[in-house]
């Protein structure tokens, strides 16, 4: 990609310079010039431009040179995350994906799982849609370790060659596969939320937020094989169970030493102070500064266990020590899709809207309505969060006779 | 004990709002800051020096400009500072990046630990981290919330889960990732400041690297963006007015049926 200022058309307006986030456009002899040290090729002056003066030369996936030959490669793989020797709801949701993308391919869906008994859980990769497991069980991969899950798949992939390999971009996820796209020189895009197929080129479509959100960047991998992403949790619908569907299981045995492990996992801490964790709840309330202190965070919390949701905080609340980082949404916390999102007392800085402003259904509660989250609310009340919320508590244990 | 910390300077967002006009960023007089989690990084790297002894030097592969963002890392505590510059480094993806970075530490030379943000708050794509590790082949421990200890050069430390955390020992050298929780960055002191002015930056160009100038740069990415758009702004919502009752009922008319138990 390259980006150039039609002088011609400059009219040195300065819009370009205040819309650019990385300070890369100066007025020099009043026409707009690109710092290209500074540019990302972000976009955002193009859309500033009233005058069409800026234009970014894109790359269609058709300019790009194919000098290899990738028939070797074929199938869609989706690496499945157990824990607990459960497959987890992400691998369902890319299953029902990747699904899509082999059809559209015309090739076939492969499950990966790693871990300790865990044949019927490959079943239940094959009832979910996939044609076949690959499947290696063993007592090291009971539990996720850096160095034998990235060695395991590496050679999995090297053997079968797969033409696309996605994974949930979880803490595991996103750990494993950045080690593994290095091992084998892949390309590989971090958390995307949509996923198409360029069918002439066999190109896969890779398209994730950037910058917070604010900005969407599709992305393909045209030379190297295969096309790896981490997928958000939550965006994609899971793959329907059809008991009747079947697939092969493929069971892999490799060498002990492919699963040394020079760290060791000494133990498993579960947090038991939420029974529902933000990443996978369907709704979250949430509190910020207008709760005011660590008490009120029961109003929040009684809401959210009456909803069957997780209690989400927005920074003020962490850094004021009212809830524990865990619980923190936006840049430097957690960022949720629920289907609802229940915003109490949060004005709605930037910061936290990227990591919420996903979720299906936004409700806002809040006493200033000038607050910036009403921009992103479904629904918006104006009003005293001490006496909205602990009043949506009774009703809807009512509504739901809970 | 020889820690390196890898950082990134980025767009501040603190200054960013919305338009409510709009509904779009309105991003005038953005500076450039250190990567907000990459604060923590330099913070966890000085007091691990403070307790063990040893260097921390600062890394950072960017335009010259990131040299502002080095200079603030050395007032906050860090020793040295290198700055890994290249027109042929422009357009790395994180395979790229996390290659020319691994060459440039080799370069530095012997080293413990590397500690890095867990992800920049740019990109937020948390694939450099483990990249480093995976080209230098060293183990990594991810998402870290804390250091428990280092002893015998193996280091125990908790890595924060989507349930709670798993602790992880691991021999050194190792690299690590840390999050917010780890610490409480300190501000920059008086003698950082003086320092910070004084210091000579190392500098690294593609040539001082024994890289493979085919894996640096754009050339060397294996993704490529092939478009950048902005998103549809979220539709304004409905404001629901009336008392507490009122409102309640309203709000629980609507979501009733979309909260499935």
């Amino acid at each position: 990609m390259s980006i150039k200022v039609i002088t011609e058309k400059c009219t040195g307006c300065k819009l370009c310079v205040k819309s650019c986030p990385f300070n890369a456009i100066e007025i020099i002899n009043k026409k707009a010039v690109i710092d290209f040290d500074k540019c990302t090729l972000c976009g955002a002056c193009i859309e500033s431009c009233k005058f069409d003066a800026i234009v970014l030369t894109k790359l269609s996936p058709t300019d790009i040179q194919f000098p290899k030959k990738f028939d070797e490669y074929k199938d869609v793989w989706v690496f499945c995350e157990q824990k607990k020797g459960v497959v987890q709801s992400v691998a369902y949701e890319l299953l029902g994906k990747a699904r899509e993308l082999a059809d559209t391919l015309g090739v076939e869906l492969c499950g990966v799982l790693l871990g300790e008994n865990m044949k019927e859980e490959a079943q239940k990769i094959i009832h979910r849609g996939a044609n076949k497991a690959y499947l290696v069980d063993s007592p090291a991969l009971k539990y996720y370790q850096d160095e034998p899950y990235s060695k395991v798949l590496v050679q999995l992939i090297k053997e079968y060659k797969p033409e696309i390999v996605l994974c949930g971009a979880t803490s595991i996820g996103r750990s494993l596969i950045s080690r593994v796209a290095i091992g084998i020189h892949a390309g590989l895009t971090a958390d995307c939320t949509g996923l198409d197929i360029d069918k002439k080129e066999r190109l896969l479509l890779q398209t994730r937020p950037a910058f917070g959100g604010n900005i969407m960047a599709t992305i393909i991998c045209p030379n190297h094989r295969p096309q790896m992403s981490t997928v958000r949790h939550k965006v994609m619908k899971e793959a329907a169970e059809n008991k009747h569907h079947k697939g092969k299981i493929i069971e892999k045995n490799y060498d002990s030493n492919i699963y040394f492990s020079r760290t060791r996992l000494l133990d498993i801490v579960e947090e038991i102070e939420d029974t529902v964790n933000l990443t996978e709840a369907n709704v979250i309330v949430s509190g910020g500064r207008g709760i005011q202190s660590p008490e009120n965070f029961k109003l929040i919390e009684d809401l959210a266990k009456t909803l069957g949701g997780a209690v989400g905080a927005s920074r003020a609340a962490v850094d004021s020590g009212w809830k524990t980082y865990s619980h923190q949404v936006g840049q430097t916390g957690k960022t949720v899709c629920p289907k609802i999102y229940i915003a109490c007392g949060i004005s709605g800085q930037i910061q936290h809207l990227v990591g919420m402003q996903s979720s299906e259904i936004i409700v806002a509660i809040n006493k200033d309505p000038y607050a910036p989250i009403f921009s992103v609310a479904t629904y918006g009340i104006v009003g005293d969060v001490f006496e909205v919320v602990p009043e949506l508590t009774r009703q809807f244990k009512e509504a739901l006779k809970r | 004990m020889n820690i390196i910390v890898c950082i990134k300077q980025v767009p501040d967002t603190t200054n960013i709002r919305i338009d409510p006009e709009t509904n779009t960023l309105v991003r005038s007089g953005v500076q450039s800051i250190i990567n907000p989690f990459d604060m923590y990084a330099i913070e966890e790297a000085v007091r691990l020096k403070e307790k063990f002894g040893g260097l921390v030097t600062i890394v950072t592969m960017g335009p010259p400009q990131a040299e502002e963002a080095l200079r603030e890392a050395i007032s906050l505590g860090a020793d040295e500072a290198v700055l890994i510059s290249d027109r042929a480094f422009a357009g790395s993806d994180t395979w790229a990046t996390s290659y020319t970075l691994s060459r440039a530490i080799q370069k530095i030379g012997k080293f413990d630990i590397i500690i890095c943000g867990k992800q920049a708050i740019d990109g937020d794509t948390a694939q450099v981290g483990p990249g480093i590790a995976a080209f230098l082949d060293i183990p990594q421990i991810t998402f870290v919330k804390k250091i428990e200890d280092i002893k015998d050069s193996l280091m125990r430390a908790d890595r924060m889960t989507e349930e709670g955390y798993d602790i992880i020992e691991s021999p050194l050298p190792c690299l690590i990732t840390v999050v917010k929780e780890i610490n409480e960055p300190r501000l920059p002191s008086l003698k950082g400041k003086m320092k910070a002015k004084k210091i000579e930056i190392k500098k690294l160009e593609a040539k001082d690297l024994d890289a493979d100038p085919d894996s640096l740069g754009l050339k060397g990415s294996p993704t490529k963006v092939v478009k950048i758009f902005t998103p549809p702004p979220r539709k304004g919502g409905q404001i629901l007015e009336g008392e507490a009752k009122e409102v309640s009922g309203k709000l629980v008319e609507l979501l009733k049926g979309e909260i499935c138990l």
